[in-house]
């Protein structure tokens, strides 16, 4: 095309003329700006005109290249271009004060961009473009600090080197600011990489993202760093690459270490999360015990096996001779008598040496501590999840505030995948509208308030009547159990002796159900009345298990009784014995009495006695539990299943029915199986390893009963997240099972002849005895003075003042937090008002107007009153229009834009026909004139 | 011979592994999603699954294969979920229901339950956002409404409950909720988990 190119050359030459007269005439900066569009497209004529086809040709594709890599989405260019905009403007502006310099600059300019082009062109490598790329960058990158002028300059610089030194390489004339631009950038890469998949953009796109992003970092990483440091920097980026494997690989490691998981999401895929709820604590709890057991098992009972005195050798581990024959009777051994009475499961069984074995193990010191660690830790794991989970539970927004709102988006449980959990949570969804509905119509005419209160006074009244019942049935079998004890145990049948056990199992499997009935009555929101139910078959429980508790005491002080006797009469038999020993052998060499171990008197122990009770009544509650769902559910599902073809009536939909996963009860049962377990642990250390076998049975059984014979609840409700409440529960429990624990090993007695503290005052004289022989004295001199009263009275007086400080401080904080979320609520409601009633405030004014003597304000109302409609069609008109188009911006433009809807309205309704076209354009692509638009309002 | 031939079978195998696995890009999608390696090439298989005939197992050539909506919508996973059809549409780029394995990983990704809060409201607005014009309107919520209800209630009801809702959650005004509203909203519902 070469006759072009020749009026192209003519073209420009007139054009820089006119150029310089324009910028003489105007100078202003709007035109300016025009003009360095003009100037920009122009050197690159030039350029081309210049060079050969070939190289013009050349040009032609980097432009290609080059746009589309600016087409890649990267901020960073669209900032360089107008950097360069203003440059040239800024340029354009110094030129107009200079005119006569302004062609040679102009010239110049063209030259350096030609030079520019001319190098992009010739640039073999593709690399090296990207590095020149990449040092425009680094320089737009630090030109925030810098002044613009200098940057000009810098630039200006650049440009004639490369122009004349051609293709020199660019690396070398990387600067430090440079390179720590190109480190920053870097790593700004390498965050989008880690933050990527939190992105909501299209997988493609991320792809394509993650693909640049990954070619940039491995690109640049090792161009990074010079000479001495770049070995250095190489390394690093290759450790931190392993370790990021590592890390992957780790997680995915740790995610196929939960147990159960898929079991659990199958679970909850069928029932909802509210019973997945359930098995999720149960793992928890599963979790906790293995924990516990760990310690008992580490730090007691394989000591004693393998260090300790074999079976059989003292009297403490040996089956006594009357005894003997029925040791290993089936009856016998299920309640635990006999050789599961003399073995490791209980307290009774460990020795009293100070110290074991090669290693001089402490066992009793070691079994005090270990008795009273399982609490400390259980206790600091419940309080630690509480609080992890209460941080999790969000900043518990006002109830009530959003209650449409968030049923209508969150009602769904989206891991639903049965069709009839589906069904019913279709239902249960329905019915909770409507509940909505109607509370909201009671709001305004509460009529059935009274009838609702009085039914759950009712329900309530008749609950503490059942608890109170049920309370004195426990006493009354307790004080009979009592008179039976005080019987031959041949004369009593099977019932009178398991009586206590039988009722309260009993009570435990009717009262729950009679709860519920009655807590129809009341008619809460399933949760609600969840909680409620859990409470009340809490205060059953907790009821039976202190009633079992004070039986418990009295047993045991009974036998401390006779357990005194027994020893008076031991010691005075051995004084005798040793008497008559030295009166007839004439000797003070006394060898201790040659009786046989199983023939020696006794104690009663009662610290075994009391595990062995313990370990019973979890035997016992986990046999009814588990023929309670055989029965319950299985039993029943099968008799529903397969009977039905041949049933007067339609057993499945009508009175039998399948059963429902009764969460309320199954929690429960776990809680106060815990609070045993912790009550236990102490006397029977074999007790932990039970339950953690019983909570793996628990786990396989309960998800295959639940899988097999219950259907989902009729009314499906979704678990809160931050399970607290089951929590709470547990710690509760904790603390009332610490409590006679602690008293116990505080006050009672230890047995004379059996367990680890046998012949100590106090079992805490373990640790006295510890202190005193084994650790340097200043330690003792320390303890000593530490158990000062002097010293813990202000030990305590302190600690109070710091939760009375505390509390205070929380106080403080949450009165904060209420007056920020008033305030909150406030500028909404502000908010709202001001937009909502707008029409309702104009016509305030518009009265106030026509109250006004002087009508010449009329007009304006009049012409306020048509536009409601319109902006409504408007707003319903525009918005698909612009909506799909604009994505981010094109929210907050649209608010712009109804923000300033209503003020133009009075003057361009009256003429509707024009006003249609420039909104249009105006909110489509340039969000200015719309702005500006808003702004020149003068009644906003 | 037979030998050779297996050895033949067994490094074609490999080779076909490694080209499919490269072009799915289990270890970059690793990047772009919540998922393992491994989830992710399960999830390719049940892509693979809901139409062996037109997935290919070997994605060496990167075919562009979609599979249409109503084959994902029947994966048990959807089957029961009333927005199962608005689901897949958001998710997939034309907005047709169409998903290619990337847009189906997607789906997964942030369904999964490591997906953050955040990004869930955003997707969750896209899902209620029936005619796709990035704001609730009234339309939508009867929309919502009605197939979280199977259309059980009464007009006069669902009327009720859509007013009420926008009433509650609408901040400024315009009688339709936008993103802001929802996520101002959305972000304290104790339930809002998955």
């Amino acid at each position: 095309m070469p006759p072009k190119r020749k009026t192209q050359t003519a073209v420009k030459v007139e054009d820089v003329g006119m150029e310089v007269d324009a910028v003489a005439d105007s100078g202003s900066e709007e035109e300016a700006r025009r003009r360095s569009k003009n100037r920009r497209a122009k050197p690159q004529r030039r350029a081309k005109q210049v060079s050969d086809d070939e190289e013009d040709e050349e040009d032609d594709d980097e432009a290609q290249r080059k746009r589309g890599r600016k087409k890649k989405a990267r901020p960073r260019d669209s900032d360089e271009d107008d950097e360069e905009d203003s440059r040239s403007v800024k340029s354009k502006g110094s030129k107009a004060s200079r005119r006569k310099a302004a062609k040679e600059e102009s010239d110049e300019e063209s030259e350096e961009d030609r030079g520019k082009k001319k190098k992009g062109g010739r640039a073999v490598s593709k690399k090296e473009k990207e590095e020149q790329n990449q040092e425009k960058k680094g320089n737009g990158k630090g030109r925030g600090g810098k002044d613009k002028d200098g940057e000009k300059d810098k630039k200006k610089k650049n440009g004639r080197m490369s122009s004349s030194s051609g293709s020199e390489s660019d690396e070398e004339s990387m600067s430090e600011g440079e390179i720590a631009a190109l480190k920053e950038q870097v790593e700004e890469k390498k965050k989008l990489i880690a933050t990527l998949r939190n992105k909501p953009w299209r997988m493609k796109r991320r792809l394509v993202l993650l693909k640049e992003a990954q070619e940039f970092v491995e690109k640049f990483e090792g161009a990074l760093g010079k000479g001495k440091g770049r070995r250095l920097y190489a390394f690093k980026v290759m450790m931190t690459k392993k370790l990021i494997k590592f890390k992957r690989d780790f997680e995915n490691f740790k995610t196929a270490c939960i147990p159960w998981e898929r079991k659990i999401k199958e679970v909850e895929s069928h029932f909802g999360s509210s019973v997945a709820s359930y098995f999720i604590f149960l793992r928890w709890m599963y979790g906790l015990n293995l924990v516990l057991f760990g310690f008992m098992f580490g730090l007691v009972v394989l000591p004693e096996v393998l260090m300790g005195l074999p079976y059989g050798s003292i009297p403490r581990k040996t089956v006594p001779r009357e005894e003997q024959p029925t040791a290993m009777d089936f009856s016998v051994l299920f309640d635990f008598g006999g050789y599961c009475k003399y073995s490791i499961l209980f307290y009774g069984y460990y020795n009293n040496l100070r110290t074991i074995g090669l290693l001089q193990f402490r066992l009793p010191l070691s079994y005090l501590l270990v008795g009273v660690g399982i609490f400390g830790y259980s206790l600091m794991v419940v309080i630690r999840t509480m609080a992890r989970n209460s941080n999790e539970g969000g900043d518990g927004a006002e109830e009530g505030e959003f209650t449409f709102s968030w049923k209508m988006f969150t009602s769904w449980d989206y891991l639903i995948g049965n069709p009839e959990t589906a069904d019913n949570k279709f239902a249960s969804i329905t019915t909770s509208f409507k509940e909505s509905i109607v509370d909201e119509q009671e709001n305004q005419k509460d009529e059935n308030i009274h009838l609702r209160r009085f039914l759950r006074v009712l329900a309530n009244v008749m609950i503490l009547c059942c608890l109170g019942g049920s309370g004195y049935l426990i006493y009354f079998v307790v004080k009979r159990s009592q008179e039976f004890a005080e019987m031959k145990s041949e004369d009593l049948s099977w019932f009178e002796k398991n009586e206590v056990e039988f009722v309260m199992s009993l009570l435990g499997l009717v009262c729950p159900p009679l709860f519920e009935t009655i807590a129809e009555l009341e008619d809460y929101h399933p949760r609600i009345a969840l909680k409620w139910q859990l409470g009340r078959i809490f205060a059953l429980f907790l009821g039976n298990l202190y009633t079992f508790l004070f039986a418990l005491f009295d047993e045991v002080t009974a036998k401390l009784e006779s357990e005194k006797s027994i020893k008076n009469a031991t010691e005075w038999a051995l004084n005798e014995y040793y008497a008559n020993y030295s009166s007839f052998f004439n000797t003070t060499d006394i060898p201790p009495p040659a009786v046989n171990p199983a023939d020696v008197v006794r104690g009663p122990c009662w610290e075994t006695g009391v595990g062995i009770e313990f370990v019973k009544l979890i035997v016992s509650d986990m046999q009814v539990t588990y023929l309670t769902i055989l029965i319950g559910d299985f039993v029943r599902a099968v008799i529903v299943r397969f009977l039905n073809y041949c049933w007067c009536w339609d057993l499945e939909a009508g009175f039998p029915s399948y059963g429902e996963f009764d969460i309320s009860g199954n929690v429960l049962g776990l809680v106060f199986n815990q609070g045993m377990i912790w009550m236990g642990a102490f006397y029977a250390p074999g007790l932990v390893g039970l339950n953690v076998l019983r909570l793996l049975c628990s786990m396989y059984y309960q998800c295959w009963a639940v899988m097999a014979c219950n259907v989902p609840h009729e009314r499906v409700f979704k678990a809160s997240r931050s399970n607290n409440f089951y929590m709470g529960l547990l710690l509760l429990v904790l603390f009332l099972s610490l409590l006679p624990v602690v008293y116990t090993i505080m006050t009672l007695p230890p047995s004379f002849d059996c367990g680890p503290f046998s012949g100590q005052e106090k079992m805490y004289d373990v640790v006295m005895e510890t202190i005193e022989q084994d650790l340097p004295s200043f330690i003792g001199n320390i303890f000593t003075y530490a158990t000062n009263p002097g010293l813990i009275m202000p030990a305590v007086l302190l600690m109070v003042l710091a939760i009375y400080y505390l509390n205070a401080v929380s106080k403080g904080y949450q009165q904060a937090n209420v007056d920020l979320k008033r305030k909150m609520q406030m500028a909404r409601d502000e908010e709202k008002n001001r937009r909502n009633n707008k029409d309702s405030t104009n016509q305030v004014m518009k009265d106030l107007e026509d109250l006004l003597p002087n009508k010449s304000l009329i007009p304006p109302p009049t012409d306020e009153e048509p536009p409601p409609p319109d902006v409504v069609i408007e707003k319903g008109s525009k918005s698909p229009k612009t909506k799909p188009g604009a994505a981010g911006k094109g929210v907050n433009l649209q608010k712009d834009v109804s923000l300033a809807a209503p003020n133009p309205r009075g003057p361009v309704t009256r003429a509707p026909g024009p006003r249609g076209g420039p909104p249009g354009n105006a909110r489509g692509p340039q969000p200015g004139p719309g702005r500006g638009r808003g702004r020149s309002d003068p009644r906003r | 011979m037979v030998v050779a031939t297996c050895i033949l079978a067994m490094s074609v195998v490999r080779q076909r592994l490694h080209d499919f696995m490269r072009m799915i890009q289990p270890d970059e999608k690793w990047d772009c999603t919540f998922f393992t390696r491994k989830e992710i090439l399960r999830l390719h298989g049940r892509y693979h699954e809901l139409a062996p005939h037109l997935v290919p197992m070997d994605y060496t050539n990167d075919p562009d294969c979609k599979l249409p909506l109503a084959l994902i919508v029947n994966m048990p996973e959807l089957k029961e979920n009333p927005f199962r059809n608005r689901i897949v549409e958001s998710f997939s780029e034309d907005g047709m229901g169409n998903l290619s394995f990337n847009e189906f990983v997607d789906m997964f990704s942030v369904l999964s339950e490591m997906a953050p809060r955040e990004l869930k409201a955003i997707y969750a607005f896209k899902i209620y956002d029936f005619n796709v014009d990035n704001y609730l309107c009234k339309e939508d919520l009867e929309k919502t409404l009605n197939k979280l209800t199977k259309e059980e209630l009464t007009p006069e009801e669902v009327e009720l409950v859509c007013e009420k809702t926008i009433e509650e959650a609408d901040l400024d005004g315009d009688n339709k909720l936008s993103y802001a509203d929802f996520e101002n909203m959305i972000s304290r519902a104790p339930d809002f988990l998955r």
